[in-house]
Order: C-alpha cells, then sequence, then structure tokens
C-alpha cells in the first residue's frame, strides 16, 4: 500500500477518533446535564473500571480464567487490598506487577 | 492565578507512571506490527501522535496489512471508539469551566486509561488542570515512543512478561476501582460492570463487552434509590462528579458556568 494513501487513511483514523472524544465534553461545557443523565454519568466510572478490570484480569484469550493459576487474580485481589489499606497509588501497582514477576520467576524454576 | 491543590496530590508523572510502563511495551508491539503491516516508520509514528487509541491502531494497522479499503478501516476505528463518547460525558461535569481550546487539548489525549485514572483523580482532589494535562502528556509520549521503538525495532521483539510490565494497567485498574468504591451505587455499577462485560464477551458483541457492558451497568446502578443524591440523607455516600464543585451546584443550571481560573495559562 502507498504511504501517502496510508497517510490519508490516518488523517481520516484520526478525525474517526477525536469527534467521539470531543463532542460530548464541548456540548455538555456550555449547557446544563439533565439530572437523570447526571446520575447515570455518576456511576460510569466504577462501571468502566469494573469492566475494563474483569477484561483485563479474568479473560484469556475470550475465555473466562477463574481458576488458581490465574497469576492476574491474585496480583489484582494484592493489589487492590494493598490500595484499600494504604490508600496509596503507586506503590499497590509495584506490589502487584513484583507479585506477577516473582512467581514467573519461581515458576519458571 | 493558580491555586494550589488543598490536598497534596502526587506529581503527574508518579501518577501517569502506570500507564507510562504499561503504554511503552503495548505501544512497542504496535510499532512492530504496523510495519510488518507495510506501514512506514513515518506513518506508524504519526498514527501514535494523531490517532492515538491502542485497540483501534493495532485493528487498524490489520486491517491496512490485509488490504482494507481505507474508508473500511476509518469506519471501522469510528466503532472501536464510540465508547469515548461516554467516557467525554462522563468528564464533562470536571470540565465546565474550561476555556474550549484546552477542552478540545484534552479530549484529544483521552484514552480508556486515561479516563480511568481523571475519572477518580478529579473526584478526589481539587483539580490542578497543569497535573490534568500533563498526565495527558506523559501517557501520549510513552505511547509515541513505545511506538517508534516497535517501528524501528521491527521482528526484534524482547518479552516484556519477566517484568511483570503486562500488569501494569491491570494494577492500575484495581487500584483506581478500589477508589471508586464509595457507596453502594457505585459498588453495584462495579459488579455490574464486570459481570456484565465478561456475559457479553462470549457473545458475538465481544468488541463491545466494555461499552456495552459499563452502559447497562451504569444505567441500572443509577436507578437504584442509592443513586439518588443526598435525597433523604440515609448514606449518602456516592460522590457524583461534579458535586463537590465550588458554586457549581448553585450556578450550574446558568447557560454559561464561570471560568475557574484554577489552571494556569488560561489564555486572557
Amino acid at each position: 500500500m502507498d504511504q501517502t494513501e496510508i497517510f490519508l487513511t490516518i488523517l481520516g483514523m484520526a478525525l474517526a477518533t477525536y469527534l467521539p472524544r470531543l463532542a460530548p465534553a464541548l456540548f455538555f461545557a456550555s449547557r446544563p446535564m439533565p439530572e437523570a443523565l447526571r446520575r447515570f454519568l455518576a456511576v460510569v466510572p466504577p462501571a468502566v473500571l469494573g469492566a475494563l478490570l474483569a477484561q483485563s484480569v479474568l479473560l484469556e484469550r475470550g475465555q473466562l480464567k477463574l481458576t488458581p493459576d490465574n497469576l492476574f487474580l491474585w496480583a489484582a485481589l494484592l493489589t487492590g487490598f494493598l490500595a484499600w489499606r494504604t490508600r496509596g497509588f503507586f506503590g499497590p501497582v509495584l506490589a502487584g506487577m513484583a507479585l506477577v514477576a516473582g512467581a514467573r520467576a519461581f515458576l519458571a524454576g | 492565578m493558580p491555586q494550589a491543590p488543598t490536598r497534596s496530590e502526587p506529581s503527574a508523572f508518579t501518577q501517569a507512571l502506570p500507564i507510562v510502563m504499561g503504554y511503552l511495551p503495548v505501544g512497542f508491539a504496535y510499532g512492530v506490527l504496523a510495519v510488518k503491516a507495510g506501514l512506514g516508520v513515518a506513518n506508524a509514528g504519526l498514527m501514535s501522535v494523531l490517532v492515538f487509541a491502542g485497540s483501534a491502531q493495532l485493528i487498524g494497522v490489520e486491517m491496512l496489512g490485509a488490504g482494507a479499503p481505507a474508508l473500511s478501516v476509518i469506519a471501522t476505528t469510528f466503532v472501536v471508539n464510540l465508547r469515548h463518547v461516554l467516557f467525554s460525558a462522563a468528564l464533562s461535569p470536571h470540565l465546565s469551566g474550561w476555556p474550549r481550546a484546552r477542552i478540545a487539548r484534552f479530549c484529544f489525549q483521552l484514552t480508556d486509561e486515561t479516563f480511568a485514572l481523571h475519572a477518580t483523580r478529579l473526584n478526589n482532589h481539587q483539580q490542578s488542570t497543569a497535573k490534568t494535562l500533563a498526565i495527558n502528556a506523559f501517557a501520549q509520549l510513552a505511547w509515541i515512543a513505545g511506538s517508534l521503538a516497535g517501528a524501528l525495532a521491527g521482528g526484534l521483539v524482547p518479552d516484556v512478561r519477566p517484568l511483570g510490565l503486562d500488569f501494569a494497567l491491570p494494577a492500575m485498574f484495581a487500584v483506581l476501582l478500589t477508589g471508586q468504591l464509595a457507596g453502594r451505587a457505585h459498588a453495584l455499577a462495579a459488579v455490574l460492570g464486570a459481570g456484565l462485560c465478561l456475559a457479553i464477551s462470549r457473545t458475538p458483541a465481544a468488541p463491545y463487552a466494555v461499552l456495552a457492558g459499563a452502559v447497562a451497568a451504569a444505567g441500572i446502578a443509577s436507578l437504584t434509590p442509592w443513586a439518588a443524591p443526598r435525597s433523604g440523607g440515609g448514606r449518602g455516600g456516592d460522590q457524583a462528579p461534579g458535586v463537590p464543585g465550588p458554586g457549581r451546584d448553585q450556578t450550574g443550571a446558568g447557560p454559561e458556568p464561570d471560568r475557574d481560573g484554577a489552571g494556569p495559562a488560561s489564555g486572557r
């Protein structure tokens, strides 16, 4: 494929990505939001985070992985527990990554 | 003049670090795939500059490599990124006092990960606009750096798994979710979001599992009595975006919200 044609495709992709990102924020910047919508959007962050976390931890190539050998599941539980106890941010993230890296090194022998 | 945050907030770089560590290897993988699909290094890097959307870029280069027509690649990108409508709307109460140019700049770098981070921190801290924009900049810089490194390295793919880097983003989601569990409506939304996402990912609608699962979960949770903000006292644990903003509730009905003046360089 010609690089110029690819570049023009990229410009189209950029527009197709930017419009959905920008339009709602600009729209509601200048007018009030209906109460029902505000109430809905207030619980969007936990809903999205629940979905993102479940997808990244419990799914492996589209298959549900709810077994004791799911390393990400244990690491996510540790990370979440530390975040809850310490109210920290980077510490719990690092602890989770260390558990993943350590378990892989240990299990690999 | 910019005000110091009342509660101390970690630096923008510290907060962006999990995103940076997650984006570098994934960006690297994208760069490798882009060059293998026939993109030049310049185009591979430019896509990360202009589009900045991980899953859409990976799908896009795969389609380009398979010889798909440009319009079909663009249409697919649009559909894949429709979930950003939800993110943009959900963050809009936090952006209501901003000049339009700054909203435009912020939204350009709105991804799953930056949304997740901002949705939490903009509720918990008096917002530092400089940090908000700096976090986005760090995130995209990491994405571009990873992409370029991958495009230049080509087939030479080192294994990131021994460092646990592939867990950086899931770990960030876990931390941010913990911070979001501030009441029954939020907890219900999180549990439903996880469950519905997993259920939908077993159907043909799997590519939209996060979007559809989150919309359904938030819809159900927002219709419960727990979601009513400070209606009858009760537990009242739920924080809605925008509620803590000073003056926003009193003047929120007005068509022209005041500039909050919280950020530097607000133009004039």
